[in-house]
């Protein structure tokens, strides 16, 4: 059954028959919208890990001390410490506790891990400013004076071609949005031309009945804003549905950089303006072609 | 009578063949009633096309309401559309519209509010019969109705001139003779009228009418004087 829509407006009501759902184009829309949020979402997520990276995983390194005497090595955990909470832009030094680093090395070693059999290093985990970061030379031989067998493991070192890695995917994601939302509009162009076709013989009526170029316009605008905005809300909400899914999956991995793939504050605002966003876009794609179109007509 | 329509060595060719028109030159008076006539093929629904600004001349100069349509800018063409009812031969109703819809088109393109149009379509509709059609679509409606439809339609803006293009070929005698009424009822309001048709006899029945004949392109009085049709006085009844 064709779907009557009755505008509103009475200076352009009930001049051409507006077919919502009629057509291909709410689906077309609800299916590059439900891409374009998903695509956003991942690239949101994935920047969220990286500033995730670059600002909690980044900024830390873990001080091994690596002698087999136990003596010397609880010695020299001590002095280390001390030196570290005396450093400025050492925002946290803990020792990681034997029991922690037993759990860490039972896949490999199986349980009942006796220290006396086998000698573990004391480790540290330091957490630094991003001023400390800079000068870690320096912080490294203030430790290895109080603690010569101190091996110092920057966590940004091995994390670096991974967040090189979630920077390329996040601008790949964009790139992607951006191709869909220019797909998008080329889709309302080709949408907008068959309308106009359709209609050829009604809007050649009403132009010679005095109808401006831009209330013509006006009356295709609103049935491309009207499918629009249905297309991309469907879109938006079975994709939205998904994010949330994957999101707690990501969560439910217990991994702190997988789970650091989260949508920052404000992210859905931001996944939720994409259908207006997308439906603005038909619009002004639409009323260009039209206008275009009908610029060629006398 | 101040001149509406000034036609100055008119010449009208489609694409690059041969001209559809050449050399048409006539003036018409506001609140004049003419008719244009000539056999199949003669250009007069051409004619009719530049008259109401389906298109522009290849060559020549045309005036309406005193200004120069040939160069006018085409973001102007609407105000003066507004200022023409047209009757096409084919009535071109919007086929999705009902009655009434099609006959309050022009007073929604003008942006009248819809509160104010309901009486005046309303009134159109009885002036031309249809008072009891106004929910019926165009494709329900018999030829001489959908003809009324759109004279209704072309008449409800009170435009400056009417233009009609073979209103009757499609309808009995006694239709034709209603519809030529309606016109002159509408001629003794102000409105300059236009009639295109092959039906010299339709002329005896509008007495102050004026003739204009076209024969394979050009008006077939050189001197571009209307004639009036025999019998009749000139200077109209």
């Amino acid at each position: 059954m064709m779907l009557v829509w009755r505008s509103p407006s009475p200076r352009h009501g009930n001049m051409l028959p507006v077919n919502r759902l009629s057509g291909p184009m709410p689906w077309v829309i609800a299916i590059m919208m439900f891409l374009v949020v998903l695509t956003a979402a991942a690239g949101l997520g994935l920047g969220q890990a990286s500033a995730h990276l670059r600002g909690g995983l980044a900024g830390r390194i873990t001080i091994q001390i690596v002698e087999a005497d136990p003596f010397e090595r609880g010695r020299q955990l001590h002095a280390a410490l001390k030196e570290l909470r005396r450093l400025a832009g050492v925002t946290r030094a803990s020792r990681v506790e034997p029991a922690k680093l037993q759990a860490l090395l039972e896949p490999w070693l199986g349980t009942g891990l006796d220290s006396r059999d086998i000698p573990m290093p004391e480790m540290i985990d330091v957490d630094l400013t991003p001023e400390a970061r800079a000068r870690l030379d320096s912080l490294a031989e203030v430790v290895r004076a109080a603690a010569p067998s101190a091996r110092i493991d920057q966590h940004a070192q091995w994390l670096a071609p991974l967040d090189q890695l979630l920077a390329l995917l996040k601008w790949l994601a964009l790139a992607l949005v951006i191709l869909m939302a220019t797909a998008t509009a080329f889709t309302v162009v080709l949408a907008a031309r068959a309308a106009l076709d359709n209609h050829r013989e009604t809007i050649a009526v009403m132009h010679l009945l005095g109808a401006t170029d831009g209330q013509i316009a006006r009356l295709f605008q609103r049935k491309i804003a009207l499918d629009s905005l249905f297309g991309g809300m469907i879109g938006f909400v079975v994709a939205g549905v998904i994010v949330l899914l994957l999101g707690r999956r990501l969560n439910n991995l217990g991994s702190e950089l997988v789970g650091a793939i989260s949508l920052p504050a404000g992210g859905w605002l931001l996944l939720i303006l994409l259908p207006l966003l997308g439906t603005a876009l038909a619009v002004a794609t639409a009323r260009l072609t039209i206008l275009g179109t009908l610029g060629r007509i006398l | 009578m101040a001149g509406i329509v000034r036609f100055e060595n008119v010449g009208l060719r489609y694409g690059t063949g041969a001209e559809t028109l050449s050399d048409v030159s006539f003036n018409l008076a506001a609140g004049s009633f003419t008719f244009l006539s000539g056999p199949s093929g003669a250009g007069k629904t051409s004619l009719l096309k530049l008259l109401y600004l389906a298109q522009r001349p290849s060559r020549g100069l045309i005036r309406l309401f005193g200004e120069d349509i040939v160069t006018l800018p085409r973001s102007r063409l609407p105000a003066f559309r507004r200022r023409i009812g047209v009757v096409f031969q084919d009535f071109r109703l919007v086929p999705y519209l009902s009655a009434y819809d099609n006959v309050a088109l022009p007073l929604r393109v003008a942006g009248i509010e819809e509160r104010e149009l309901d009486t005046p379509v309303r009134e159109m509709l009885e002036w031309v019969g249809l008072a009891g059609r106004s929910n019926a679509r165009p494709a329900t409606l018999s030829g001489g109705e959908q003809q009324r439809v759109a004279i209704a339609r072309a008449v409800i803006g009170r435009p400056d001139i009417l233009v009609a293009d073979e209103p009757t070929g499609n309808v009995d005698s006694e239709m034709a003779g209603r519809l030529l009424y309606l016109f002159d009822a509408l001629n003794k309001l102000g409105t300059t009228i236009v009639v295109a048709t092959h039906d010299v006899h339709l002329l005896s029945r509008v007495p102050h009418s004026q003739l204009m004949r076209l024969d394979r392109g050009r008006v077939s009085d050189p001197t571009g004087a209307l004639r009036h049709p025999p019998g009749v006085p000139q200077g109209g009844a």
